[in-house]
């Protein structure tokens, strides 16, 4: 709480309002973006808890249940080898969810430090690192994460090493520019002025300062990432079978379409739910923590 | 203006190099010998002292940097193992055929995305609005992958109206051509035209906003005029430079559209290589999207200053 005076008649009191509480305000009245958070809290209930909710065992087999069409038994139907596609597409959710989270973790705790100390330090540092972002920006996002992946082997873990440093540029380039703006701040001059070293200055005075933009950034990251994951897991670059995995179960599905296209409407859907809940939460996040925004 | 196009000239040298050399050093990430891998199944010593001299494993990788650069230069992008023929050869006869994708996609990205992009500002919070908005999220959110599986699933197997893969030159047969490629085109397009959807309602919203803007109001002209003259005009000018950038990610779009629709393009060649082990072909296509994505950019940039009259003098 604060005490203003308005000049005339009695002091006005003025609640105070944190940062984060007016961002969550403001989100809250955006109904897209709550939608897309109860959604995407779902799925992360759907990922936790796949055990209690799948309804098979996901990579049992199961001859006699070979491209069952949606039923009461299957609710999504079965595949070519006769496994749970419902139970599949909620197992999935765990590979998708875990890849778009760490690439984009990945991306952030390399991306971040170089983009402070490029905007922070400046010099040839900045060169160096800004000319190495620009040559990665330079490689389109998929093409460099394929090769990346291939390179680094087939498996979901090398997927989500490949897609996080691919993703690592923007983290950087959004980082060092919102430094360039922040570092000549009454603020920051106050502190280094005050005797506070280059490190505790990015630490406590710029940091906190990147971290909206940050948070947008990595929401709208994340979906790109999941589209990525399931890009390489469709080219087997991903997910290993028998493991359930979107992207890999769409792959096996596209040469069943004219028999089970049940195969390949599911994961689909899934993905596309997926996506679009973290870009509706991103978009409103950056209306919700946009200064000029009412 | 020169020199602008000068600086943004130099300003290449740099990233152009750090490009080759990440792509470089790409292969330095292959787990184990990268001479053990080339050498197959059987690892015959004499083949593996073979490949060591040939690709000048056994050389300090600054020589082998020179020696892959050098040859880059002069149009060498190595030799595919798989194929036995140079890489270059290969990306000049896939290459056309992808960019007949992104073009054909190109004009789905720039015919869905800019109309609605007006629409939607011109009908600001309407119900105009919010369907051209539902749309373009949908657009950004589908996988491509999955959107061309659908519209096989439709068009081929329900309806059998389009072939469900191959590819025919437009030189050969145009009709069969175009039947062949609208579905992956249309494919191709959609996530792009969302984006581009998204910058052009921006874009009109700001002109629409301005003294220009409300001056030809002002004057009486018609709506229309205001619109399609006053307005459109000058909110074309970024749009038009993000689609020269897109052209560039509509590249690296095609790796699944193209296996997908198994067309034997450029993203066919990547993931085939990739498959393989075929690292030059990895390489070169890597080397020569990232060149042209740099070089649309520069022409973007290019075209954004003679455009933009305050930067010409």
């Amino acid at each position: 709480m604060a005490l203003t005076s308005t000049g005339v008649g009695a002091p006005v009191r003025e609640t105070f309002e944190s940062p984060g509480a007016r961002a969550w305000r403001r989100l809250k009245k955006r109904r897209t973006a709550m939608v897309a958070l109860v959604l995407l809290v779902l799925l992360a209930l759907l990922a936790i808890f796949a055990p209690f909710i799948a309804t098979h065992d996901p990579t049992q087999q199961s001859w006699r249940a070979v491209r069952q069409a949606p039923s009461l038994t299957h609710w999504f139907g079965s595949d070519e080898v006769g496994r749970d596609i419902f139970s599949r597409v909620v197992y999935g959710t765990r590979a998708s969810l875990s890849a778009g989270v760490i690439s984009v973790a990945i991306a952030i705790v390399a991306g971040v430090p170089l983009g402070l100390l490029a905007g922070y330090v400046g010099g040839w540092t900045d060169a160096l690192i800004s000319r190495v972002t620009d040559a990665m920006l330079a490689c389109p996002f998929l093409i460099l994460a394929i090769a990346l992946a291939a390179f680094l082997g087939p498996s979901l873990q090398n997927a989500m090493i490949a897609i996080g440093i691919t993703a690592t540029p923007v983290f950087v380039r959004l980082t060092r520019g919102q430094v360039l703006s922040i570092k000549t701040e009454d603020y920051v001059e106050a502190a280094r002025a005050v005797g506070n070293t280059r490190l505790r200055i990015a630490w406590k005075h710029i940091l906190p300062n990147v971290m909206p933009q940050l948070l947008v950034q990595g929401t709208l990251t994340i979906a790109t990432a999941i589209i990525a994951e399931a890009s390489l897991s469709f080219l087997g670059l991903g997910q290993q079978p028998p493991a359930p995995s979107w992207g890999s179960m769409l792959n096996v599905a596209q040469r069943f379409l004219s028999n089970a296209p049940w195969m390949a409407i599911f994961p689909g859907i899934a993905i596309f739910i997926t996506v679009l809940s973290f870009n509706l939460f991103g978009d409103g996040l950056r209306d919700a923590l946009d200064p000029k925004a009412k | 203006m020169f020199t602008l196009i000068t600086k943004r000239l130099i300003q290449l040298i740099p990233t152009i190099f750090f490009v080759s050399v990440l792509i470089f050093l790409l292969q330095q990430l292959l787990p184990g010998d990268p001479a053990l891998v080339m050498a197959g199944e059987e690892k015959d010593p004499e083949v593996i002292e073979q490949i060591r001299k040939r690709y000048r494993l056994d050389q300090p990788l600054p020589i082998q940097y020179l020696a892959w650069i050098g040859g880059v230069f002069q149009g060498d992008l190595g030799e595919s193992m798989r194929l036995s023929e140079p890489v270059s050869t290969l990306v000049a006869q896939k290459l056309p055929v992808t960019i007949q994708l992104a073009v054909m996609a190109m004009i789905f990205t720039l015919g869905i995305g800019i109309p609605a992009g007006i629409i939607s500002a011109v009908k600001k919070d309407t119900a105009w609005d919010y369907v051209v908005n539902v749309v373009a999220l949908w657009g950004i959110s589908t996988p491509n992958f999955w959107l061309g599986i659908m519209l096989i699933f439709l068009f081929s197997v329900q309806l059998g109206w389009l072939p469900a893969s191959g590819y025919v030159s437009p030189f050969e047969d145009f009709w069969a051509s175009m039947a062949a490629t609208i579905m992956p085109a249309f494919v191709l397009g959609n996530s792009f035209a969302g984006v581009i959807m998204r910058h052009t309602r921006a874009a009109m919203l700001q002109v629409m906003e301005s003294d220009y803007v409300r001056t030809a109001r002002a004057k009486g002209l018609d709506e229309r005029t205001v619109i399609l003259k006053h307005g459109l005009r000058n909110a074309l000018t970024p749009v038009i430079t993000l689609g020269a950038l897109e052209f560039g990610t509509l590249l690296s779009g095609a790796v699944l559209t193209e296996q997908i629709f198994s067309i034997p393009g450029f993203g066919k060649l990547i993931v085939d290589a990739v498959f393989n082990r075929d690292y030059a072909v990895v390489q070169g296509v890597v080397l020569v999207t990232a060149t042209t994505y740099i070089v649309l950019n520069l022409l973007a940039d290019i075209g954004y200053i003679l455009a933009n009259p305050r930067l010409r003098t």
